[in-house]
């Protein structure tokens, strides 16, 4: 959602501008200032500058989210051993306590910056603004931030990534999707982790899971895999390099995208996901498809 | 639990309008909060006074407008209500639907009283 070109006037607020104007007068004679401004312009402010950043550096910026213990940190070791150093990686963790899942990813020959973040539940962008100055991206073709374990508040905060994916890990259940919707409607990848628990979990049905999160009116891929043994990693595999070579076909042409499925902004400029662009101008927009740099 | 973070970014947003505006007091400010936009209405006006005391908006009433969700038929164009978990096309039950009102997180309005504006209306 951005403030500049009015997608956030949506059917149940437009009663607010129309009329008066946005310095009315209220019956008592206060002043009335129409604002319609996202609550998380400040973030999401400093979201488009880190984007911004990773753009220059040409790096592709995924976002990792899911429930604690959903394999967040053993997908990403896996995924440096399976890529066996075809591409350069980089890691931003983000726990409450701990340096753990840092040094799990330094083990394997990987940059990765440890933020703490105390009692806090999500990251921000101000917070990966931070690690970035530790941070030498030069070089670096994919940036993993593995955000906090939790369903909930990471879907509403931007850090500047250009795609979100999701776990879904067996034990979990398979109605996560109906049950964290923001969540897993900002998903652009959804990653059905732990499938080698599947025989041991017959009530969970990766095909309820995917149902579920069509509900949401999702048209994300959905890729079930293991960590362990014969995982099927391909699929992903295969995802990050089209999703790098998607990402440098842009920059070619001086745009940039930014995560989140079907969220909030795109629904008034087009009908279809895509074949939208702006004018990468610093400030917010919650569109799902190309912006371009100004 | 993330509603005290977006209420300090409330303040900010709402600060610097007052001061903007000449303000004297912050006496109302109007949300709008979709039930997708990933915010408990309920703890953000708990943690809200936390946020506010102690400054030009500490007296001021926070409301917060709920907005309906309602989705648009990508195939059959079809604009419909639905849920926060089922997003679908009531008329042709399709999924390729877009949201067009639900996922709000709104500073909508914000009510001040500003000392030179209530003797001189036009001024």
């Amino acid at each position: 959602m951005c403030d500049t070109c009015g997608c956030n006037i949506t059917p149940g607020n437009e009663h607010l501008v129309r009329g008066d104007g946005p310095l009315a007068r209220t019956a008592d004679g206060r002043a009335a200032v129409t604002v319609l401004q996202c609550l998380l312009t400040e973030n999401d402010h400093q979201a488009a500058h880190n984007r911004e950043h990773f753009d220059q550096h040409g790096t592709l910026t995924l976002n990792l989210m899911s429930s604690p213990g959903a394999g967040k940190t053993s997908l990403l070791e896996a995924t440096i051993d399976a890529l066996g150093g075809r591409l350069r990686i980089a890691v931003i963790e983000g726990d409450l306590e701990t340096e753990n899942d840092a040094v799990r990813i330094r083990a394997k020959g990987v940059p990765a910056i440890q933020i703490a973040t105390g009692s806090a539940c999500h990251l921000d962008a101000h917070m990966v603004h931070a690690a970035l100055h530790n941070l030498d991206l030069d070089g670096i073709d994919i940036l993993f931030i593995e955000n906090v374990g939790n369903l909930v508040c990471p879907a509403s905060f931007d850090l500047g990534q250009h795609r979100n994916v999701t776990l879904i890990s067996v034990p979990e259940g398979d109605d996560k999707p109906a049950k964290y919707p923001v969540m897993f409607r900002a998903a652009d990848l959804v990653l059905c982790t732990k499938s080698d628990l599947l025989p041991l979990l017959p009530e969970f049905q990766p095909e309820s899971a995917e149902r579920y999160l069509r509900n949401l009116a999702s048209s994300a891929p959905f890729a079930v895999l293991s960590t362990r043994g014969p995982g099927h990693l391909e699929p992903w595999l295969e995802w990050l390099q089209e999703e790098l070579t998607a990402q440098r076909a842009r920059l070619e042409q001086g745009l940039t995208t930014k995560s989140g499925g079907q969220s909030a902004g795109a629904r008034l400029h087009t009908t279809e996901a895509g074949g939208h662009t702006h004018h990468h101008h610093g400030h917010v927009h919650g569109h799902h498809h190309d912006h371009h740099h100004s | 639990m993330h509603e005290l973070s977006i209420c300090q970014s409330l303040l900010d947003q709402v600060e610097g309008i007052a001061r903007q505006h000449g303000a004297s007091r912050v006496e109302r400010i109007l949300l709008q909060v979709g039930p997708l936009a990933g915010l408990e209405p309920a703890l953000l006006m708990s943690a809200w006074p936390l946020a506010a005391t102690g400054t030009v908006a500490e007296t001021a009433k926070l409301v917060i407008e709920p907005a309906p969700v309602r989705v648009s038929c990508l195939d059959c164009h079809a604009e419909s209500a639905a849920t926060p978990n089922r997003l679908l096309c009531a008329s042709c039950g399709g999924f390729r639907t877009r949201l067009i009102s639900g996922d709000e997180l709104l500073l909508a309005r914000v009510e001040l009283t500003i000392p030179d504006a209530t003797t001189n209306p036009d001024g």
